[in-house]
């Protein structure tokens, strides 16, 4: 059934039918309404057989989902932000257990300054947490990324965020068509722990590892997560078949003329100017970028669906002949550029592509699509640096002008 | 060689095992088939009381449990002495998560077996003084708001004895430790500072708060026996002696904890909703300095100029003893 859902509706209701064990809250925008949702229908009984705790910190959200994974049950939260930093330490030691929590982020800048509008700095401050990252595009993926989150997380043993913008996906509303409970029973196999605090089978979970056995430790994770990314298209693939629509994957294509999402769109040409984009980001650049298409204009664009692991197969292939990539990145790696763009220049080592890191949205700063535009055309142009700041304000910091000091005064 | 004579105490709550008792009446300790949760083989350090305490503590649970019991650990000694990959000294299922998060690790354990219709498991927190008065003050004190299913420990050897003997916020005043050296005018830990978890604890009005020392096994074992039998938050604040931070011998470590008891500075007390409802009386009153003597983190205090601060661990002593009537002068 199609009908128009807040974001974080959409995200609530679709967790309520992948039928967790334990979900724990902690409020803090702009994923506040995920949990209050949940609340709810803990209360009226649609999210049956679940333990619902409010807890007094971040820090205790990600350790009572800890135990409660520990504990053989499905665990669930969701933060963003201070709240995502702020459970850093059991966020690693999460993944270094080994225990799939899925964890909606709904991506906001970190401070200070204090902001609570959205960019990937919170994540980004997590990539080598030891977490799966899946983000979302829009409302219907970030809903869909979540039964898929849960599937792969508990494959693999590996803990999954689903990045969700905050505000630009989670406060708006939009067309989904939600997984039905019957279609995500069919789907997604009940929870059944790899390792479990089990009176009848008693083990010690979370020793010592000492200098003799930490590397291969590090190392066993290293391999658990280069599976994952075939275990991540196994389950988008069957997430297809089941549900009819695309969702996650490790790179996401986009139809040369449409901008559609299309799995079978061809690699990039060596002529076309690539736009890579992770995030909402991505709906702007369809629109800005089809009217560009229609006049001839040779630029394509390709999606970052999996930031962890990083898909750098999957994302030289859909550059493919292409030595032209610019990167719209929604993080900075302070004194160097986009977080993104360097990921993306790793997996194009070797190739001698030019890289543009375009620095853009930071702290909730509107992305216009004629500022993009302009981006591509001075990138074909040779007119654009490798690293710019998209609408950087002259001047630096706005200052009250000498009327409004007189009016404060 | 030298020798040293060992008094034989046949009953009473003196007599570890009470031999001579009941069988059903005998503590858990004097059982040949004890559980022995925390087994032999760990790395602790001679004389360490957190070990024997926990043992005593564990073993009690998993008999009062019925062997349905689940362990969280925080970070500290007890978790590193005991779980250097690839060995365990644990036979419950046990968990180390964090520093901090004990308290919160077994809420989600407790939600979670709620969730599964397992209620018939019971939980454990555990932790060190550092892990639960300081750094894991926030979790513990939110799982006790809530009210949520666990029974949390604290082996309280009052101080960072696993990073090398710093100042907690469970130091007494005047101990010596790395970071409150006997230096200067006002040697060791200062005085006014510190805080009662035990009172912390009360003052959430959860069902059960106690504190206890391995000097009286039977009296440990009772309250942990108690806080079994009640479902909810639960609270047993153990004091445990620690020859390396304290400097004592480490033959001494039970006598130091009865020292502390028969002196006033340590009130074994129980209390429930935030009530105090039970206070263990003083049975033979010690003074402070057989308390204070035998540790070498006092040491000062036995010097010139140490008069004063002794003369303030003795007010310490008279006002808890004023406090909880601790020799029975009101009752």
């Amino acid at each position: 059934m199609r009908e128009v859902l807040e974001g974080s509706q959409a995200v609530a209701r679709t967790v309520a039918r992948c039928r967790p064990g334990v979900v724990c809250a902690y409020p803090i925008s702009p994923q506040t309404h995920i949990v209050e949702a949940l609340s709810v229908m803990a209360r009226t009984g649609e999210l049956a057989d679940c333990e619902y705790v409010n807890v007094e910190s971040e820090f205790s959200a990600m350790s009572v989902s800890i135990g409660a994974s520990a504990g053989g049950s499905r665990a669930y939260t969701a933060t963003a932000s201070q709240g995502l930093l702020y459970m850093a330490e059991a966020v690693y030691n999460a993944a270094g257990m080994g225990l799939p929590i899925v964890m909606t982020v709904a991506n906001r800048a970190v401070g200070a300054p204090i902001n609570i509008w959205n960019d990937h700095s919170d994540a980004m401050a997590m990539r080598d947490s030891g977490w799966l990252q899946l983000f979302a595009a829009d409302n219907q993926e970030a809903a869909d990324l979540h039964v898929i989150a849960f599937a792969v997380a508990e494959e693999l043993g590996i803990p999954a965020m689903v990045c969700m913008d905050g505000f630009v996906l989670t406060h708006a509303s939009d067309v989904v068509e939600l997984p039905t409970a019957a279609q995500v029973d069919a789907f997604l196999p009940p929870y059944r722990p790899t390792q479990v605090l089990d009176i009848r089978h008693p083990t010690t979970i979370g020793t010592m590892a000492g200098p003799e056995s930490f590397t291969e430790t590090k190392y066993l994770q290293h391999l658990r997560f280069l599976d994952a990314t075939g275990v991540i298209e196994s389950w988008s693939e069957r997430f297809r078949e089941a549900f009819g629509r695309e969702a996650g994957g490790l790179v996401a294509r986009y139809d040369p003329d449409t901008l559609d999402r299309d799995r079978l769109a061809p690699p990039a040409s060596s002529d076309d100017l690539v736009v890579v984009a992770m995030g909402s980001v991505i709906g702007t650049l369809q629109a800005a970028l089809a009217p560009m298409r229609a006049a001839g204009i040779p630029v394509r664009l390709v999606g970052v669906s999996s930031f962890r692991p990083f898909p750098g197969d999957a994302l030289r292939e859909a550059v493919g002949a292409s030595r032209h990539v610019m990167v719209i990145d929604r993080a900075l790696e302070l004194g160097s550029g986009g977080v993104l763009t360097g990921c993306v220049g790793r997996a194009l080592a070797g190739t001698r592509s030019r890289l543009h890191s375009v620095v853009a949205g930071l702290g909730g700063r509107p992305i216009l699509e004629a500022s993009l535009q302009e981006a591509v055309r001075m990138a074909l142009d040779g007119e654009l640096g490798r690293l710019e700041f998209l609408d950087l304000r002259e001047g630096g910091v706005p200052t009250p002008t000498a009327g409004a000091t007189e009016v404060a005064r | 060689m030298t020798t040293v004579h060992i008094p034989f105490l046949q009953t009473g709550t003196l007599a570890v095992g009470g031999r001579l008792l009941d069988d059903a009446e005998r503590s858990v300790q004097s059982h040949a088939d004890r559980p022995s949760s925390l087994t032999k083989g760990h790395r602790a350090c001679q004389g360490c009381a957190e070990a024997l305490a926990a043992r005593w503590v564990m073993d009690t649970a998993v008999e009062a449990s019925d062997g349905k019991l689940v362990v969280a650990n925080a970070t500290g000694c007890l978790e590193v002495f005991s779980t250097l990959y690839p060995e365990s000294a644990w036979k419950p299922p046990w968990i180390h998560s964090l520093f901090a998060n004990a308290a919160a690790v077994a809420t989600g354990i407790a939600a979670s077996l709620h969730a599964q219709g397992r209620d018939d498991v019971r939980v454990l927190a555990q932790g060190g003084d550092g892990g639960t008065v300081d750094i894991g003050l926030a979790a513990v004190s939110g799982m006790f708001e809530r009210n949520d299913d666990v029974l949390y420990v604290c082996y309280d050897n009052q101080g960072y004895m696993n990073t090398g003997v710093q100042r907690s916020s469970a130091t007494p005043a005047a101990a010596r430790t790395a970071t409150t050296p006997a230096v200067g005018r006002s040697p060791g830990q200062a005085f006014g500072q510190g805080k009662s978890m035990v009172k912390i604890a009360m003052a959430h009005e959860i069902p059960y708060v106690a504190s206890a020392t391995p000097a009286d096994l039977r009296d440990l074992e009772h309250k942990v026996r108690t806080a079994m039998s009640i479902r909810g938050a639960r609270y047993l604040h153990v004091l445990v002696p620690c020859p390396v931070g304290w400097g004592s011998a480490s033959s001494q470590s039970i006598a130091l904890a009865r020292a502390a008891v028969q002196s006033g500075i340590f009130p074994v007390v129980e209390a429930r909703a935030g009530e105090l409802t039970d206070v263990q009386r003083i049975r033979e009153r010690a003074d402070v300095e057989e308390y204070l003597r035998p540790q070498a983190r006092f040491a000062h205090l036995f010097k010139p100029g140490g008069e004063d601060a002794l003369a303030r661990w003795r007010a310490l002593a008279d006002a808890n003893i004023r406090r909880y009537d601790l020799l029975g002068e009101r009752s």
